[in-house]
């Protein structure tokens, strides 16, 4: 049978404000020591009591009006009653029934489509604790709890089950990561779990109304691992429902080593969260004006960056897609194209360079390290460098290369490297001249060859003067002597 | 003369400043009292003489500095449900039986600010739980009245050790009439504040909605003197009001002519001692012949207070209490290596049977399926309790009830019955759940045991229910008797 695979995400965002969601504790806790940004209130001491932290909030209603969400004026914090040891209080003060924001949207492209892809609500939470186990399986097994992130503001974003592809699902994300980076709310560091990802999937045969029995899949720690968990776990309910059984309701785990989804947690096993109002925080009224002046903050969002670019910079649509879906990368591209020429315009030729290698060689070297362009050992100041080097014809685009793969070794300046290595074009005809001679004379063979009409001999002896040079002499000057020398001896 | 401990806070506050006493003079006359009687009325869970009397040293140079406050070295006694850093707090339960905090509450700095020396922690119902001081799971504490009999709850230790003439005064918390049926059932004065007047934090939550803090003294004008101290705003407790500051001593004295007071009739109701009915039938004609105008009144919703409390308080405990789990301080059951097993042996040692029923009937109230019937019912029912209450304020100053149905009982009497047990507090309850300020004073005897009336006023109207206490106070001195010990 055909089926039609349907997804819901709940993305979790840590906030990045000074300090946690309900105490003064700095929330900085991923580089302090454990159990050094704590205090009565996070540590859940008895007599505690949370207060509001208006950043946080301020953070949230402003991802909300990013996703196109509503803001109610009357918002409420619950208690989210569950036992465990990361959660200092033993319940969780969450938002329930009254969140922060309401009915979003987010546009998406995937398989070769647009979607809209609705956003059901946006809320705010607290972290819990990290608990870290020691010694499995031994006699000296135990737990270690480090309380640092226990009340670090998390924000919860939750989409309808509209998505219906593994692929839209890691557009979706793609999208809200890029959003959440823009509005400079979160680090949004998937890695450390800045980020974090759990998915809601089931099948329904195609032209079914109802949806399947779900499956919710944790521990995804990348856009990479949620795409696989997915893929897997379509492949895995499609095996299940084609076999004549039942999908289980249930919660289960993503293997990045053995590549599954495992059960964690059958829908019996459950908590009952006894949900209720957080008696100790009156209900939170946001005012028009607030919502207004957040609204007016709001910074440039990708969508508006891409238009801008093709039109203040001249970008092919392509170009500028790739470089504003990730706020990192738009920012290093402003700061390499650098400010207007004196015409106020910017020199489109120019930020066309720029793009082309900030999305060619310079992201293959980042990829081939797995580092983030933030951390680009080439600054984008470097790479301007770089090009203007190349434009004002003192390297040549293939020694650029060689000299941007030695900058991101070294994190130099490209100028100073072709100064020291002496890199510097040998654009000097007669210089030249001498280089081509000498090839001509020592390769009578390949003369010949293209006195007998094989023109690709022309070729090779342009190649032997750029080795004999090492690469320094100007390629067009080379072929230009090469062929007038080649054409004397006819 | 009298006996320092005897004292009050304004004839102690005269004297320190006058330089006729000094606090370490009055703290030790405190201990020694402490010493006399506490084998006795067994109102502390902890003594501590050397803060008491370093304390006490230390208010006597801040006395000779010239730079005192009202409650510049005197002695009190802190309920132990409120955070004393560095002196054990337990709530008095097997599960924080060891437990010393790294803070002080609010309340307990804002004493400590004034130069206020602290005697002790002061025994209560576990967890706050309780009306009788029975589910204490150290041991009891005894009405200074009549030693067979309970001081009330959960308070208890607040009020029997101000009857008892241990301490000057004592800070007690009130979720359903913690402190002011006990301060009936013991002959002194305690009161409720409006919910938000006084902050939460370090007090350790037992029904957050409906916990208070509020004051235990001899008489109207020392409780006074102390809301003066402990009231106001706290960044720390978002339920905690921004209110301009007031001297809520300041109209005491003053004549309550023209002032109405409601009776309500759902408050005298089936189960009332006749004596207390008589005790208190007396005081409203007192209080007429004192100039206040005296109107019969009802509030229909009374009946469901108790259902309601009984909802919304266990509910609100159930979570409060969930961090009890043996990992982080307090009780940790040793005997097995399983995390569940050892969760579950935690509570179900760790905790009395009072707390254990409160908890099993808020995790039963909050649960899928019942929260519609059960908690938001309640919430509801609490919406309605407070509108009468509203409405009825339009028509009068204050109401006029009595505390507590019944006079202090035999210890053992009760415990048998939870269910009568929480109907003591009928008269109380309603006042926590619309976050009413209530004031319990000494109003006469019913078979010498001491009987309470109570002042209910709208929200913040502590300065009205303080000046008419205090007027019926100085009319009929029942505050100056006192137990024979």
């Amino acid at each position: 049978m055909e089926y039609e695979t349907v997804i819901g995400l709940e993305v979790h965002v840590q906030l990045q404000t000074q300090s946690k969601m309900f105490c003064s504790c700095r929330a900085d806790y991923q580089t302090a020591a454990a159990n050094t940004r704590v205090c009565p209130v996070c540590l859940g001491l008895p007599g505690t009591l949370p207060v509001i932290n208006k950043k946080a909030v301020e953070f949230t209603i402003m991802t909300g009006l990013a996703l196109g969400c509503s803001i109610p004026n009357l918002t409420k914090f619950d208690r989210k009653n569950y036992p465990y040891p990361d959660l200092m209080k033993g319940y969780q003060i969450s938002q329930y029934d009254m969140p922060l924001a309401i009915d979003g949207q987010l546009a998406i492209s995937a398989d070769d489509q647009d979607r809209i892809v609705r956003v059901e609500r946006v809320h705010l939470e607290e972290d819990v604790s990290k608990l870290q186990h020691v010694g499995e399986g031994s006699d000296d097994s135990h737990s270690l709890v480090d309380v640092n992130r226990s009340g670090v503001p998390l924000m919860e974003v939750v989409s309808h089950p509209d998505l219906r592809t593994p692929e839209e699902a890691r557009s979706y994300l793609t999208k809200l990561h890029s959003i959440i980076q823009y509005l400079g709310v979160s680090t949004a560091n998937a890695q450390d779990g800045s980020f974090r990802c759990d998915a809601n999937i089931s099948l329904r045969p195609i032209g079914q109304k109802d949806y399947g029995t779900k499956a919710e899949i944790k521990n995804m720690n990348s856009l990479r691992a949620v795409f696989m968990a997915l893929s897997h776990e379509q492949d895995r309910q499609k095996k299940v429902l084609d076999s004549g059984e039942r999908v289980i309701q249930e919660t289960r785990g993503w293997s990045e080593y053995r590549n599954v989804t495992y059960s964690q947690r059958s829908k019996e096993e459950a908590h009952d969260y006894r949900y209720f109002p957080e008696p100790d925080l009156p209900p939170l009224v946001i005012e028009d004006s607030w919502i207004e002046e957040i609204q007016n903050k709001l910074p440039e969002l990708a969508d508006d960056r891409l238009t801008r670019f093709t039109v203040q910079y001249g970008l092919p649509e392509y170009d500028a897609r790739l470089l504003t879906n990730s706020k990192d990368m738009a920012d290093y591209y402003e700061r390499a194209t650098g400010p207007n020429d004196s015409r106020g315009k910017p020199d489109k030729r120019f930020a066309k360079n720029v793009s082309n290698w900030i999305l060619g060689d310079l992201s293959r070297l980042l990829h081939l390290e797995d580092r983030q362009i933030c951390e680009s050992p080439v600054s984008p100041e470097n790479l301007a460098e770089l090009i203007d080097l190349v434009d004002k014809d003192i390297v040549s685009v293939s020694m650029a290369k060689t000299v941007l793969e030695e900058a991101f070794e070294s994190g130099g300046s490209p100028a100073q490297i072709v100064q020291e290595k002496g890199y510097t074009q040998i654009s000097d005809t007669s210089a030249v001249e001498t280089a081509v001679g000498e090839a001509i004379d020592a390769n009578p063979q390949a003369v010949s060859d293209y006195r007998g009409g094989k023109e690709t001999a022309a070729k090779f002896l342009v190649g032997q003067v750029m080795k004999n040079t090492k690469g320094q002499a100007k390629p067009d000057l080379v072929n230009k002597l090469i062929i007038a020398a080649l054409e004397k001896l006819k | 003369m009298e006996k320092l401990n005897w004292l009050s806070i304004q004839e102690a506050h005269d004297q320190l400043t006058s330089k006729q006493i000094s606090s370490v003079e009055l703290t030790q006359a405190c201990l020694d009292r402490i010493n006399a009687v506490e084998d006795e009325v067994q109102s502390f869970l902890t003594i501590t003489p050397e803060i008491a009397l370093s304390q006490a040293a230390h208010a006597d140079r801040l006395l000779a500095a010239g730079d005192s406050l009202p409650l510049t070295g005197i002695p009190v006694q802190i309920k132990d449900v409120l955070c004393t850093e560095g002196v054990p707090t337990t709530c008095a339960s097997r599960m924080l039986e060891n437990f010393i905090p790294v803070y002080n509450a609010t309340v307990v700095e804002k004493l400590s600010n004034q130069g206020a020396v602290m005697l002790g922690k002061g025994n209560m119902d576990e967890f706050a739980m309780g009306s009788s001081c029975e589910n204490s799971a150290f041991h009891p504490t005894r009405n200074p009245w009549d030693l067979e009999r309970v001081p009330g709850g959960s308070s208890g230790g607040a009020a029997a050790s101000v009857a008892s003439g241990e301490t000057i005064f004592s800070l007690g918390s009130d979720t359903g009439g913690s402190v002011r049926q006990p301060a009936s059932l013991c002959g002194v004065v305690g009161l409720k504040p409006t919910y938000g007047l006084v902050s939460r934090y370090g007090l350790v939550a037992f029904a957050s909605s409906l916990d208070q803090v509020g004051p235990v003294g001899r008489s109207v004008k020392d409780c006074a003197f102390v809301l003066n101290a402990i009231a106001g705003h706290d960044a720390k407790d978002a339920t905690s009001v921004v209110r301009e500051q007031k001297d809520y001593t300041s109209n005491l004295g003053q004549e309550i002519n023209g002032l109405k007071l409601g009776i309500p009739e759902e408050y005298f109701v089936d189960g009332m001692e006749s004596g207390v009915r008589q005790v208190i039938d007396e005081a409203i004609a007192k209080l007429e012949e004192l100039g206040a105008s005296i109107h019969p009144v009802s509030l229909p919703t009374t009946r469901y207070a108790l259902a309601c409390y009984y909802i919304i308080a266990p509910s609100e405990c159930s979570a409060n209490l969930a961090r009890y789990d043996g990992v982080k301080y307090g009780y940790s059951y040793q005997g097995t290596n399983d995390l569940w097993e050892a969760l579950e042996k935690t509570r179900e040692f760790g905790f009395g049977p009072e707390v254990t029923r409160r908890v099993m009937l808020g995790t039963y109230a909050l649960s899928t399926g019942y929260y519609d019937a059960y908690y938001l019912k309640a919430q509801q029912a609490r919406t309605l309790i407070r509108q009468d209450f509203d409405q009825v304020f339009r028509e009068v100053d204050a109401l006029i009830t009595p505390t507590s149905p019944v006079t202090a009982f035999k210890i053992g009497e009760k415990v048998g019955d939870p269910v009568q047990m929480y109907l003591i507090d009928a008269c109380t309850l309603p006042v926590n759940i619309a976050g009413l300020p209530g004031l319990s004073i000494p109003c006469g005897f019913s078979d010498g045991l001491p009987v309470g009336m109570q002042f209910i006023g709208p929200h913040f109207s502590e300065e009205t229910l303080l000046k008419a206490a205090h007027a019926y106070e100085i009319a009929t001195d029942w505050n100056k008797s006192r137990p024979t010990l």
